[in-house]
């Protein structure tokens, strides 16, 4: 690790050499081990040690952003300069407005030294279990586990000055037999809070119930959904819709009803980077601490996220603390959201479902409509018939075309057990629990 | 950079290692993104830094770091060897390479104007013309103008003798006009000259050029605000002509994906998936109808799979995939090239296609798509279009989904528009199709000829745990295909 001393000696160096109205330097440093197996041995095994630094700098209303790894004073300076230069090129933004300026940032637990000082040996024995435990059952696992220990530090000339150091373990691992797959996977702070057992066992008697799946025709069913599948969910209607910039843009489905109710009355989403159930982040890319963000509360749309860029463009905003790092065409970006757990069992779930399909994930989902949240995907790693209140077999994967949001308005039960998973190769980790739906669509399947 | 390769290989050899080889990568990035007529972004990246990978006790081991000294050499080779023998706690077999690889030489993609000597100024200039010309339409509510330049300078060694240079030089630009229908909140989009924000290429600047964003800026932006009052696609069974880039789209996940052997032998299960092209199947597996033939060439001039050598050290070649619809090639690597020899005997390859590829210096390769071309048939486009009594005319990417063997797809385009007694009629938006990859390609029936042909670059394609995204070619002409399952949004 770099250490906080040391992350900020390098910004206090180029805020001090830097001739621009306001500066900022972000720097992400950190080491990432990653244990990826497959056929039941592991066949990649890598790690990663490496740090950048992010200079942005403000002329009048002219930004300009450059970032290096190289942490030579010459190199950082070489890095000032051309992000000076590139400002000192462009024409006034009249969009922009300021840096943020400094606010008191939360303290959260956000570090695990397990985690930080796990051995490629201890990674090979956690991913061993699995592997043992699929070959004892005749079928074969592959998966990865990831342990990773990230700084960020946030310092501009306006006063802000932030730092978090923060771990997480990663497990995910995909179990299969010639006709079948199950799936499970886990996020956590602590690599001690991963079990490996039970996550092999999962991923392990998921596959072995599915196998020798019967085809199915695609229609619409009455859905229950594993957190996996849920979590798709939310990683869609943040993409589409759930940060400024769509909002903005008109492409949002919060566009124009903000205060409307849109979804069921049982579903509350929210973003809240402080909440000690999730992965700690209690600021963001700007040194903005984090605030909590309703997106639905009790089916009613309430807003979206902001970075300050986004928030200058409207009356009255500020922040809410959902920057990533400048420059950023995505835009401001929910990376803790919850999804509020009902009272649900998934066997009651099961038990209350005449004729409808158990799924276990989504796999390479796409928005088809974006303003709709129609997404498109299919489903994977163990799909099921439930009739007459019980798993009746396994079927072959289908593809859906449904949008969410109107699937959100047929909401039959919420599970009660949130399970914290990762996304979009480990940028989000949310909450969230299972789902039965009344309805959803598919429209089409495959072979297998 | 000997002194450090030769320090690396050393200790990794003295350390117990069978195998290691290492790559040093500088790597710089500028991206330029105007929308409604400010400069939303502009931005200058750098980065460097090693990585070492060796095989020991069997298995394979990597680490990397961006500290170029000897003693961050050390530590790493040494980190990278520790690794390698935890993996091989649990293996099944040894790593099998196969013969050696020990080219030299050097390597630059060849460039008329060097990107970087075009001032900001320039750039600029491009796009903020072209912002003006998609915002003249009024009903465009967002445009947006990019320019992506890329260039990476890579030092490659292996115990086996191998000491290669390759700078690879890329240039990317596009534009894409939103509209939105301010009643309905309709929103639709028109990209040029490929979807997802830019068309990239090995080439220098006059890539950049020949595109002319600003004199197709205002077309873009007038079909963007025409898509909101087209009638939508209808649903139904019918002949679809796909264009150029959507056919390129397609090629990539129906094709280069499902041929990647790694993905193939398992090891690509747990993120992407793996494939229903089987290893029985090589050699004998109708893929699609007789005028369908792929071919891997990581030699196209200005594809984004074009190099001089993989990252292992095999030279870039030309592999056939799909001859005559019949399923005859895999993109592979030393190690699966030698696996597949396991089991097809001398019907495989003795040795790796080249398709070895990693994405910086901190990320292993995995096999990638080079440039996957659709070769070119016979047809001229008018001629195609007049032969189609009824159909519907597709054209570049929207939306993307395929299972996870590359069986069940559904694609979604931006544009198209009914085709009716040969001639090119209304147009049609939101339209979709869907169906199962060898039975689309068996009725594929009309590719168009060279003149209609050229590569498109995808410069994201996804892959690996750590994630890499890969730079892509694929090479297409228009293509008709018959009995496809079009509107499948509800």
């Amino acid at each position: 690790m770099l250490g906080k001393k040391r992350i900020q000696e390098i910004a206090d160096t180029i805020l001090a050499r830097s001739t621009a109205d306001q500066t900022e330097v972000v720097v992400v440093a950190g080491e990432e081990y990653l244990t990826r197996f497959a056929n039941s041995t592991i066949h990649q095994n890598v790690a990663e040690t490496n740090a950048e630094v992010r200079t942005r700098v403000v002329l009048g209303t002219r930004v300009g952003v450059a970032a290096t790894n190289n942490l030579d004073g010459e190199a950082l300076a070489a890095t000032l300069e051309s992000a000076l230069a590139i400002a000192r090129l462009q024409p006034e933004n009249p969009d922009f407005k300021s840096l943020p300026g400094p606010q008191p940032i939360p303290e959260v637990s956000a570090f695990s030294a397990a985690t930080a000082d796990c051995t490629p040996e201890q990674r090979a024995q956690g991913v061993g279990a699995i592997c043992l435990q699929a070959r004892d059952a005749g079928v074969v696992a592959s998966g990865a586990l990831t342990t990773s220990v990230v700084e960020l530090g946030v310092t501009n000339s306006l006063g802000v000055s932030a730092y978090l150091p923060t771990t997480y373990a990663d497990i995910n691992t995909v179990v299969m037999s010639d006709t079948s797959a199950g799936y499970a996977s886990a996020l956590a702070l602590d690599v001690n809070d991963l079990d490996f057992e039970t996550i092999g066992r999962e991923a392990v008697e998921k596959c072995l119930h599915s196998q020798n799946p019967r085809a199915l025709d695609p229609g619409e069913y009455a859905v229950i959904l594993e957190p996996y599948a849920v979590q798709d969910f939310l990683m869609m209607m943040s993409y589409t819709g759930l940060g400024a910039v769509a909002l903005q843009e008109g492409r949002s489905f919060m566009a124009g009803r903000i205060g409307e109710r849109i979804v069921d009355d049982r579903i509350s989403i929210w973003d809240d980077g402080l909440d000690p159930t999730g992965i700690p982040m209690p600021f963001d890319f700007e040194g903005v601490p984090k605030q909590r963000v309703d997106f639905f509360e009790r089916g009613v749309a309430r807003g979206v996220v902001y970075d300050s860029y986004r928030a200058g463009k409207e009356e009255g905003k500020t922040s809410t603390g959902h920057a990533l790092a400048a420059p950023n065409a995505m835009g401001p970006f929910p990376l803790n959201s919850f999804l509020a757990p009902g009272d649900t069992a998934l066997e009651e779930m099961i038990a209350s479902t005449e004729r409808g399909l158990y799924v276990t994930r989504f796999h390479y989902t796409r928005p088809v409509e974006p303003r709709q949240v129609v997404i498109t995907g299919m489903t994977r790693d163990g799909t099921f018939l439930v009739e007459n209140g019980q798993i009746a077999y396994p079927v072959k994967n289908l593809r859906f075309t449904q949008s969410y949001l109107e699937a959100l308005n047929h909401v039959e039960a919420i599970g009660n057990e949130p399970h914290l998973l990762s996304g979009f190769g480990g940028l989000l980790r949310n909450s969230v629990p299972a789902l039965k739906l009344g309805t959803f669509s598919f429209t089409g399947a495959t072979e297998f | 950079m000997k002194t450090l390769t030769d320090r690396a290989l050393n200790l990794a050899q003295v350390q117990g290692a069978t195998y290691a080889d290492i790559r040093i990568i500088q790597r710089r990035t500028q991206g330029i993104t105007v929308k409604n007529g400010v400069v939303e972004g502009l931005s200058e990246n750098e980065s460097q830094g090693f990585g070492v990978r060796v095989v020991a006790g069997g298995a394979w081991g990597f680490a990397s770091s961006a500290l170029l000294t000897p003693a961050e050499v050390d530590r790493v080779t040494a980190l990278a060897v520790q690794i390698a023998r935890a993996s091989a706690l649990f293996k099944t077999r040894d790593v099998n390479l196969g013969p050696p690889v020990a080219h030299t030489g050097t390597y630059r993609t060849p460039v008329q104007i060097d990107p970087w000597d075009v001032s900001l100024e320039e750039k600029l200039d491009l796009l903020f013309k072209a912002d003006e010309g998609m915002r003249a339409t009024p009903g465009v509510v967002v445009a947006t103008s990019s320019i992506v330049l890329w260039r990476e300078r890579m030092t490659f060694a292996n115990t086996e003798g191998a000491f290669l240079e390759q700078e690879i030089v890329e240039s990317g630009s596009g534009i894409e006009a939103l509209a939105v229908d301010p009643q309905s909140g309709e929103v639709q989009k028109r990209s040029y000259p490929n979807a997802f924000a830019r068309d990239q290429r090995r080439e220098g600047w006059e890539s950049i050029l020949a595109h002319d964003l600003p004199g197709n800026a205002l077309r873009v932006g007038e079909e963007a605000v025409a898509l909101l009052s087209a009638d939508p696609c209808p649903s139904g069974t019918t002949t679809i002509v796909l264009g150029a880039t959507q056919l390129a789209l397609q090629v990539h996940e129906s094709c280069g994906h499902p041929i990647e052997l790694d993905r193939v032998f398992g090891t690509e299960a747990s993120y992407a998936g793996t494939s229903f092209l089987t290893p029985e199947k090589y050699g004998n597996f109708r893929y699609g109808s007789e005028v369908v033939n792929i071919t891997a060439d990581a030699t196209s001039p200005g594809g984004l799979g074009t190099f001089g050598w993989d990252d292992e050290g095999v030279p870039a070649q030309r592999v056939p995939v799909i001859r005559e619809g019949l399923f005859v090639g895999y993109l592979t690597s030393r190690e699966t090239a030698q696996q597949l020899r396991e089991i097809a005997g001398d019907a495989a390859p003795e040795t790796s296609g080249g398709a070895m590829r990693a994405d910086g210096w901190n990320r292993i390769p995995l096999i990638r798509m080079t440039n996957i071309n659709l070769e070119p048939g016979e047809w001229e486009f008018d001629d195609l279009i007049a032969d189609t009594d009824d159909g519907i005319y597709m054209e570049l990417n929207r939306s993307w989904s395929i299972d996870d063997k590359r069986l069940n797809f559904q694609f979604g385009t931006e544009i198209a528009f009914e085709i009716k007694g040969g001639k090119m009629g209304r147009m049609l938006k939101n339209a979709t199709y869907t169906g199962i990859t060898p039975q689309f390609w068996a009725n594929c029936d009309a590719i168009c000829n060279d003149n209609h042909w050229r590569v498109w670059g995808t410069p994201n394609c996804g892959k690996g745990q750590p994630s890499q995204s890969a730079h892509v070619g694929h090479g297409t002409a228009p293509a008709r295909f018959r009995n496809v399952q079009v509107g499948v949004m509800k």
